[in-house]
């Protein structure tokens, strides 16, 4: 369980230890030894940080809505469930921010632009809002039972909204045959290496993702704890009001 | 005689707020039981707790024996609450806020008319729109909608608020009326004599318990 | 007092009554809502400054015209029900909140149409569209499945936003993202209603075909959705 001064166990530390030499085992293929591709030069190495972010940020979602679908499939289930989703939420927030600034910036030095306006790229950023939604129904305060509820209500009705943009937006570019405009990471030739290092940042990107939904739900856990210690001083303080 | 109300260390908040910090309290059939207490005592919130509307935190409460923790929705449609606000939808007139509210509790015509005559807001006074009714007119609407609930067990918070004497009277013959046929009554109030009259038994509440 | 499926039709129908009859008798739709959004489309007129684009794109503004006044009506919609504790009594109640659910989709549902039919005519009128009659049956058909949408899952984030406790303000985030469809599938449909940019009127049809998709979904959904988000 985890330690007395903060979120970490042995466990999460050997796993961090593991996600830092994979993320420079990533850095070193990516930037390093791989090649560069023969269109785009150098600027290629951007994907080895957007695709895997974009990746994590898909995992994250998922694993907000498994949490949420076993938090509510159950009469008395554990709040854990629901502070694993709302933890996968917030990485997952976080991983699709990377994921939109890396593509933007992938954009500006390939094709001059910071924006197209492409099925994938427009889905992306209705993932992010929406998920920036749910955030905020998170915050909006109650019991954590209440929260629980919302939440993995909400987080379900994503999960269903969330193709259907994916789809309505596809159909919709797919009138403008831009096909060849389309996205930087569309057409990039992928030799042995190259396709290596986007394993590699998938795998690193992943057990990231992992080392930071351990530690933030810990933190879930022990603000809940506090604000129930809270409510047993309240209630004491309750208590001592009568006759006063 | 069976016990109508049970809660036993019952805690329930607001946001963080315990607004109930442990309370005991039971409650038999045919009772009419008073809460008494300063404000922010904690009898609001007591009451909702009955009325299936505000989650326990912690201890346990049955109510007409269903258990409030797992299965508070069950309560609701056999109890009636009347809270601070009266439940009108402000752009009708009181004759079409009975006939929702009829329609949705699956009450007759004649019942609507009988619970409007109790509570004298037939005639003139069906027709008017509630946000141009008096405080004390509405509460009487609110009262109206009650008595068509048919509930088993009434709970009242500050019902006499509002009301000229008439009006109390009435309240007091109606509340007496609803105990003989069969319902139990709790209402939290701060009109000592008048609800003293009434009552078969006090409760004080402070800091969110029973004293 | 059993909650069989024939209460629930009841109750259902008898929402829907009430919340249109509340808005006949407080006539904000048309005395404030209608007017609200014909000025946005005369905005429009004046922030694009040109005759040709504006006849090109007056479908897609008249559906944002449409889900701009859609907040409003929306939240309208709800102030009615916590104004006075009405929902709350409800809820006491004991009345079903899928039946609470379909009712106030449908009221909902009917007054957006009446907004609608009324941007599309002002539309015809500001922005010199022209349609033929296979035209106008295909914007009906069109404004008909894109509302039933619209109207529930309106009414689905409208209770989780209503409320105190500055929540009101969510609704702009929550729902805008979730009707894209409806804004993609509507407009499109329109333009090949409306002729705008050369569009024939059968390319319209796949489009209203998602339009139902949307709409059939959000019914199923919100009905079951409904209770457990806006419950305490």
């Amino acid at each position: 369980m985890a330690g007395q001064s903060g979120t970490g166990t042995s466990a999460t530390r050997r796993l961090g230890i593991l996600v830092i030499l994979m993320l420079a085992a990533l850095a070193l293929c990516g930037l390093w030894f791989s090649a560069e591709d023969v269109v785009q030069g150098s600027t290629v190495r951007i994907m080895y940080i957007h695709v895997p972010s974009i990746w994590t940020a898909y995992i994250a979602f998922g694993l907000t809505g498994l949490c949420s679908a076993v938090y509510l499939s159950g009469k008395n289930r554990s709040l854990a469930w629901d502070r694993v989703a709302g933890a996968s939420g917030e990485i997952g927030v976080l991983f699709v921010a990377v994921s939109l600034v890396t593509g933007s910036m992938w954009g500006r030095l390939t094709w001059g632009t910071y924006w197209v306006w492409d099925a994938r790229l427009t889905s992306t950023a209705f993932l992010f809002i929406t998920y920036v939604g749910y955030l905020a129904v998170r915050q909006l305060g109650g019991t954590h039972r209440q929260r629980a509820r919302r939440s993995s209500v909400l987080a379900l009705l994503a999960i269903l909204e969330i193709p259907l943009v994916h789809f309505s937006v596809t159909l919709w570019r797919s009138l403008h045959q831009e096909a060849s405009v389309a996205n930087p990471n569309a057409k990039v030739e992928l030799d042995g290496l190259m396709l290596f290092s986007l394993f590699l940042g998938l795998i690193a990107f992943t057990l990231l993702f992992v080392w930071l939904v351990l530690h933030r739900q810990r933190s879930m856990m022990l603000e809940d704890a506090f604000s129930d210690r809270g409510l047993d001083l309240a209630i004491t303080a309750r208590r001592n009001e009568a006759g006063a | 005689m069976d016990t109508v109300i049970e809660l036993s260390g019952v805690v329930a908040v607001l946001g963080q707020f315990p607004a109930l910090a442990g309370v005991d309290l039971t409650v038999q059939r045919g009772e009419i039981v008073l809460l008494q207490g300063p404000n922010g005592a904690g009898k609001t919130s007591l009451l909702r707790v009955c009325a299936g509307l505000m989650p326990i935190e912690r201890g346990s409460g049955h109510v007409l024996g269903i258990d409030l923790a797992t299965n508070r929705e069950a309560i609701r449609s056999r109890v009636g609450l009347l809270g601070h606000a009266n439940g009108l939808y402000l752009d009708l007139t009181v004759m079409q806020n009975l006939q929702f509210w009829a329609s949705t509790v699956a009450a007759t015509e004649s019942e609507v008319s009988a619970a409007m005559a109790t509570m004298r807001i037939e005639g003139r006074l069906a027709g008017v729109k509630a946000s141009q009714l008096s405080a004390g007119q509405r509460r009487r609407c609110a009262l109206a909608s009650l008595i068509v609930r048919r509930a088993e067990i009434w709970l009242l918070d500050e019902p006499h608020a509002g009301l000229d004497a008439a009006g109390r009277d009435e309240l007091d013959a109606l509340l007496r009326s609803a105990v003989a046929s069969g319902a139990t009554v709790v209402l939290a109030s701060h009109e000592r004599d008048r609800a003293l009259g009434l009552a078969t038994r006090t409760v004080t509440i402070d800091g969110g318990g029973a004293a | 007092m059993s909650n069989t499926s024939i209460n629930k039709r009841r109750v259902a129908i008898a929402v829907a009554r009430k919340d249109l009859t509340i808005e006949w008798n407080s006539r904000i739709l048309v005395n404030q809502v209608a007017p609200f959004a014909a000025i946005v489309m005369v905005l429009f007129a004046f922030a694009l400054d040109n005759d040709g684009i504006l006849q090109r794109v007056a479908p897609g503004l008249v559906w944002l015209a449409t889900l701009f006044s859609m907040l409003v009506v929306i939240q309208r919609s709800f102030t009615v029900e916590s104004a006075d504790g009405a929902l709350d009594a409800l809820r006491v109640a004991g009345v079903d909140m899928g039946a609470i659910f379909v009712g106030k989709s449908i009221a909902l549902m009917v007054q957006l149409f009446v907004l609608e039919l009324m941007l599309v005519a002002t539309a015809v009128v500001l922005y010199g569209v022209e349609m033929t009659l296979a035209g106008f049956c295909e914007a009906i058909v069109t404004l008909v499945v894109a509302t039933i949408g619209l109207g529930s899952v309106g009414t689905l984030y409208g209770g989780l936003a209503a409320g105190a406790r500055g929540r009101e303000t969510l609704l702009p985030l929550l729902l805008l993202p979730v009707v894209a469809p409806v804004l993609i599938g509507a407009t499109r449909a329109t333009e090949a209603a409306f002729g705008s940019g050369g569009t024939t009127v059968s390319e319209g049809w796949p489009w209203i075909g998602l339009l139902l998709v949307f709409a059939v979904l959000f019914c199923a959904v919100g009905t079951v959705a409904f209770g457990p988000l806006v419950d305490e």
